[in-house]
């Protein structure tokens, strides 16, 4: 009986009784969330235009930062190197399409999915040739992110706001929301909706696949650059923080593979449901428990609803 | 002009479906067998230890995940945590029961393996595809997260490492500090021989086909009668076993000791590397794809600094970490668009060039 008091109880009297954790463990979750939202976006877009799972999209957003942060320790501007890194994204996409997907197309997603696990390694050894192993500081002061952060008192406490959350919060929200005007607005965000619909259909009214792809991955990996300076931020640039993207993965699950709306809010219950775990139930078995957390949430979630909160019913089961 | 089918008659429904069914691949394997036990003798501690050791752990738990991802389909990220399962268990049994040979609770640990394996096989009935590898992604996390916090499966040890305790057969020991790596790379190499044989027999088999048919085509198979559950249950089961024999492997025959880290989620990266360059379904590939992965980067280590010293150019032991990982990435990409069959299929298909050599047709 006991235990079931530690867990079904305990935890939520301890929310009532203090208000302002709970609001700030909120409010952690909702920031890490967005940011998770923000890989899984990545992954999104590759997803929806080729039906290529992308596994190299947690090294993508290492990469991106990584070459951020090199070019700008050799002196070059802050802002000239975000555009030579966003330069670099697009050399990559188009090498990945040259390289990788031209010669696997009609391939078995599977075999796509591992070619990506390649382009992963190499990529892992390429930066780490190049950039060194050591972690780095990301140069939040020179891309005017603010610093520093605010208490507001509140139901009898107070609760801090990194200023960095807030920003990563409203740079992640305009960069979905461009996103979503680009696929719904533009010329070629049409084709993209009509290559995810059916390939052959998409060829047969002159959309060309293979720059499709190159847009596609240029997108992911621009994606991939704002999550890498905003992760970055937080937590120093490092080949670790890949294990962040493979956080993405429950998100994904949760929202199902082929939706936007879906990674944002997936990104949201995954973030927010991981931090209150770990901060209320955790210490009941050592603590710990957000590396997997988010997979037994996805876990559950998936033996009830297989294709996730928005995603497309055609999931093949048996 | 000696590897010929020519007078080689079968006459019985068991030979002509045999697995070897020309007597020189036979006399062939009979003679790497052979040469295997009799490195034992001739080779140098380094290569027992340092290569032919982790070369047949590796190999015994790339057939594992074959099992799984190559015969029956079904992608798993956990292999790792599977093999620490073993691992753990392994450690476990033989320090709570020290009076039964140790060979007995390896070849038991891969049990304890097989069970959490088919518990997290579990949602492969609903799910499959990325679907069911995120699920083994969440056994990886889960289990290795298990081996760091719970102190009574390194029975309460303050250094929550793993070591081998001192195990003996026949008065000779085979495990801990004393044991000789040529001792010690006789017992993985004839595990690994048994273990071989005994998946070749399941993959040759009734069960093998029910994998088999999973695989190619799900439907199709629940339709003849193969109840798909079970079927992948099994295979999730049969793979763990494999892959938690190899970890306890690992662990006590080959590193002596070791912690929570050895089963991390590069590990199982690692192996589905070896299944996949070395050729899915085909369990002469996994020895060919872990010979590839593990012993490339020992060749690399050693070539790669001889070469470049003429130059005048010296080369680290992370620079060569890191053309590691390009070089394993690259070739993965490179198996994958030229030869998606792996290294086995060039076996293969060197083997009929020389059935019909010196005439090309």
């Amino acid at each position: 009986m006991d235990i079931l008091y530690k867990v079904f109880v305990e935890p939520f009297v301890f929310m009532g009784e203090a208000p302002d954790l709970l609001l700030q463990t909120l409010w952690e979750g909702l920031v890490s969330g967005v940011l998770y939202a923000l890989i899984a976006l990545g992954f999104v877009l590759i997803f929806k235009a080729s039906g290529v799972f992308n596994f190299a999209q947690g090294i993508m957003v290492v990469f991106a930062a990584l070459i951020l942060v090199g070019l700008y320790e050799k002196g070059i501007p802050a802002l000239l190197a975000l555009v030579l890194a966003a330069l670099a994204m697009l050399v990559l996409a188009m090498a990945v399409e040259r390289v990788v997907l031209r010669p696997l197309v009609n391939q078995p997603d599977i075999i796509l999915f591992m070619a990506t696990f390649g382009l992963t390694y190499f990529l892992i050894g390429f930066g780490e040739l190049i950039f060194g192993g050591n972690p780095r500081e990301m140069i939040t002061d020179a891309l005017f992110l603010p610093q520093g952060t605010t208490e507001i008192g509140m139901l009898g406490g107070s609760i801090r706001l990194q200023h960095l959350d807030i920003a990563a919060a409203v740079i992640a929200s305009l960069m979905i929301g461009l996103l979503a005007v680009f696929f719904s607005k533009t010329r070629i965000g049409r084709a993209l909706r009509a290559v995810a619909d059916s390939h052959k259909a998409a060829l047969s009214v002159g959309i060309s696949l293979n720059q499709i792809w190159v847009i596609v991955w240029f997108a992911a990996g621009l994606v991939a650059l704002v999550a890498g300076i905003m992760w970055g931020a937080r937590s120093g640039v490092s080949f670790s923080l890949q294990i962040i993207a493979l956080k993405a993965l429950p998100v994904l699950i949760l929202g199902g593979f082929t939706s936007i709306p879906g990674a944002i809010i997936g990104g949201l219950i995954i973030g927010v449901g991981e931090k209150l775990g770990e901060f209320y139930w955790g210490p009941l078995v050592g603590g710990g428990i957000e590396t997997w957390l988010a997979y037994v949430i996805a876990l559950l979630f998936l033996l009830y609803r297989p294709q996730g909160l928005f995603g497309e019913k055609i999931i093949e089961r048996i | 002009m000696f590897y010929r089918e020519a007078g080689q008659f079968k006459t019985t429904y068991v030979s002509d479906s045999a697995i070897f069914p020309l007597r020189q691949d036979r006399i062939g394997l009979g003679f790497i067998i052979a040469a295997a036990y009799a490195l034992a003798f001739l080779g140098s501690d380094f290569l027992l230890q340092a290569v032919m050791i982790p070369f047949l752990v590796f190999s015994l738990a790339a057939i594992g995940l074959n099992i799984l991802t190559g015969y029956t389909g079904l992608l798993s990220l956990g292999t790792g945590a599977f093999m620490g399962v073993g691992a753990y268990a392994c450690y476990k049994l033989m320090t709570a029961f020290p009076g039964v040979n140790v060979i007995v609770w390896i070849f038991v640990s891969g049990f304890f393996s097989a069970a959490v394996g088919a518990l997290f096989g579990l949602p492969s009935l609903r799910i499959k595809g990325f679907y069911l590898a995120v699920a083994t992604l969440a056994a990886q996390f889960f289990l290795q997260w298990c081996f760091i916090r719970i102190p009574w499966l390194v029975n309460y040890n303050v250094s929550g490492a793993l070591d081998a305790p001192l195990r003996t057969l026949f008065g000779t020991p085979i495990m801990g500090p004393n044991a000789t790596s040529q001792t010690r790379y006789l017992l993985v190499l004839t595990i690994v021989i048994l273990l071989t044989w005994i998946a070749s027999n399941l993959v040759h088999g009734r069960i093998g086909r029910m994998w088999i048919a999973i695989r190619d085509m799900d439907l199709a198979a629940e339709l003849m009668g193969i109840r798909p559950l079970q079927t992948k249950l099994l295979a999730f089961a049969v793979s763990s076993y494999y892959c938690g024999v190899a970890g306890a492997l690992l662990v006590f025959l080959w590193y002596g000791g070791a912690e929570y880290d050895v089963f991390n989620i590069n590990q199982s990266f690692f192996i589905l590397f070896m299944v996949i360059i070395g050729g899915l379904g085909s369990l002469i590939g996994s020895f060919f794809g872990a010979a590839l992965i593990f012993i490339m980067p020992i060749v690399l280590g050693m070539a790669l600094p001889a070469l470049m010293s003429p130059f005048g150019l010296s080369v680290g032991s992370d620079t060569i970490e890191h053309l590691r990982f390009m070089i394993t990435g690259a070739l993965i990409i490179f198996f994958l668009i030229v030869e998606p069959h792996g290294l086995a299929r060039l076996w293969q298909i060197g083997k009929q060039k020389l059935l019909v050599w010196p005439f090309p047709y």
